[in-house]
């Protein structure tokens, strides 16, 4: 049986509605519940702090056995290298920053720092295009949606930097990866929550005309319910070896290991 | 048996030239779901000559055309709403009384006029003369005015629902963009408003959410734009329900609402 990876999942409460199944415990049940081997997970309350960093020791006494700390950086504020060395020293597969839930510019020169610095760290670094329907958030959630142009603008910034872009739709990854030379475009991973099935089929779309190797499963939870990503697998016609590597092979490749 | 109370086809004359492709791929995603009945709808020329949701009289009618002749096709799957622009009232009778008569088996309202309007009580009358349910296009929780659209929200929907009790109204997709939790909030003590679990959202709680707020008996499977989720959403409720409660949320609360013998097994 090939191991499933959720590189998109998150620990904590949510502060604009009530999400059940938060804590460690309910995650691992959901992660039985779908069969899910591994979840990378983020401190999710953390990611509305001033300063999110101050989640990450929680998450990495917390995110053991089956779950992988994903911490969060941000660069605009000082020591953040430290962070960084921090999460390579955990063995965290990626780190992530949302740099509009930071007040940040998304291509800005902090975040160009940050991008460089995972280049050389060669650690990946993780970004959600979102993590609700901007047509649902609460009326004080006023966070933008991330602009495909900056991971673009990012991924040009270090040639050494690996992105791992969650919640994206057809359009976005398209943009992206259409609109980058064929070496950065190797450079940037997808994973699939947010991406449509039939009828309107986009992800069996992308996967023919992007890759099947840029792509791989995550399942936004327990914001999202992680059925939905099976789900999406499970309409496809794939082959074994290409479900494999969606479902934990590509993610080799993102992390290098 | 499981009914999709919220699916659409295409047509030649739309501006999709895959619109083909798009049918074959709802048909045969449906098969591996195990959908037995698609009950579908189709507005207008899908913005061809005409808005999607401000669809005119003559694309209303060559699309429920369109509808009619895929449920002659697939005579075993594929069950229709008849699409009406209530800004038409004559038309829009007529066309229900034609598609009605023909066999579809509902009446499909967009977003051509608020739901609270009184320009829908013609229809919502001719829905309880013929005892078919009405799909009501719904924005969860309407904040402002969105292009292209009249949308109402479930607060508008209750002020219909609630001047037509003995009408079956179906709140389209709890999970197709919005504030779900303000819509089920507002239907709560509607009893005849249906909520139709349809749409791209499958937000963590939402059902659990929908079951505590209309229960059980007043749920409906469905899909609209993406079956993907709309799978999700029923291996979740697979967990959360009982055997029996997940047997009405799949097929008998759609088969108690649309007309008798709308279904293979009714």
């Amino acid at each position: 049986m090939t191991p499933r990876i959720d590189v998109n999942a998150f620990l904590g409460a949510y502060p604009w509605r009530k999400v059940p199944g938060t804590s460690p415990e309910m995650l691992t049940n959901a992660l039985d519940r779908v069969a899910i081997d591994t979840a990378w997970v983020t401190h999710l309350p953390g990611l509305f702090w001033r300063d999110p960093t101050e989640g990450n020791a929680w998450l990495y006494e917390t995110a053991r056995g089956r779950f992988q700390p994903v911490p969060t950086v941000h660069p605009g504020l000082a020591r953040w290298e430290q962070v960084l060395s921090d999460a390579s020293q955990a063995g965290a597969p990626a780190v992530r920053c949302d740099p509009l839930y930071l007040g940040l510019e998304p291509a800005g020169e902090e975040m160009r720092a940050l991008a460089a610095a995972c280049g050389a760290a060669r650690l990946p670094l993780m970004l959600a295009v979102r993590l609700e329907d901007g047509r649902q958030r609460h009326p004080n959630d006023g966070a933008g949606d991330l602009p495909a142009a900056a991971v673009r603008a990012l991924i040009r910034s270090d040639d050494q930097l690996r992105v791992l872009v969650t919640h994206a739709d057809r359009s976005f990854v398209e943009e992206v990866h259409f609109g980058s030379t064929p070496d950065e475009a190797r450079r940037i991973w997808w994973d699939i929550c947010w991406i449509w099935g039939p009828p309107e089929d986009h992800l069996a779309t992308l996967l023919g005309t992007i890759g099947v190797e840029r792509f791989v499963f995550g399942t936004g939870q327990p914001l999202r319910l992680p059925e939905n990503s099976v789900a999406k697998l499970d309409l496809l016609d794939l082959s074994k070896e290409q479900r494999a590597a969606i479902e934990s092979g590509n993610v080799k490749t993102l992390t290098g290991s | 048996m499981l009914v999709d109370v919220h699916a659409h086809f295409y047509h030649a004359r739309t501006p999709r030239a895959d619109w083909r492709e798009r049918n074959v791929s709802r048909l045969t995603a449906g098969a591996r779901i195990g959908i037995s009945v698609h009950v579908a709808s189709i507005l207008g020329s899908w913005g061809l000559t005409s808005p999607i949701y401000f669809p005119s009289p003559r694309d209303v009618t060559a699309g429920n055309d369109a509808l009619l002749a895929l449920q002659r096709e697939h005579v075993d799957r594929i069950r229709g709403y008849v699409c009406v622009n209530p800004n038409y009232t004559a038309h829009a009778r007529a066309e229900i009384v034609r598609g009605l008569d023909a066999g579809m088996i509902g009446i499909k309202l967009a977003a051509s006029r608020r739901a609270d309007d009184r320009l829908l009580d013609p229809i919502a009358e001719l829905a309880r003369e013929r005892r078919v349910p009405v799909l009501q296009h719904i924005w969860q929780h309407r904040r402002r005015d969105w292009p292209g659209q009249e949308a109402s929200d479930a607060v508008e929907l209750c002020t219909l629902a609630r001047r037509h009790p003995d009408v079956r109204f179906i709140l389209a997709h709890i999970g197709g963009g919005g504030d779900w939790l303000h819509s089920l909030r507002a239907v709560h003590d509607v009893p005849n408003v249906y909520v139709d679990l349809s749409g791209s959202g499958v937000d963590g709680g939402m059902l659990e959410d929908c079951v505590a707020s209309v229960g059980v008996n007043r749920l409906l499977w469905g899909t609209d734009l993406t079956m993907d989720t709309g799978w999700a959403k029923l291996r979740y409720l697979e967990l959360l329900l009982t055997k029996e409660e997940l047997a009405l949320v799949r097929w008998k609360n759609a088969a108690r609402i649309f007309p008798p013998g709308a279904f293979p097994t009714d």
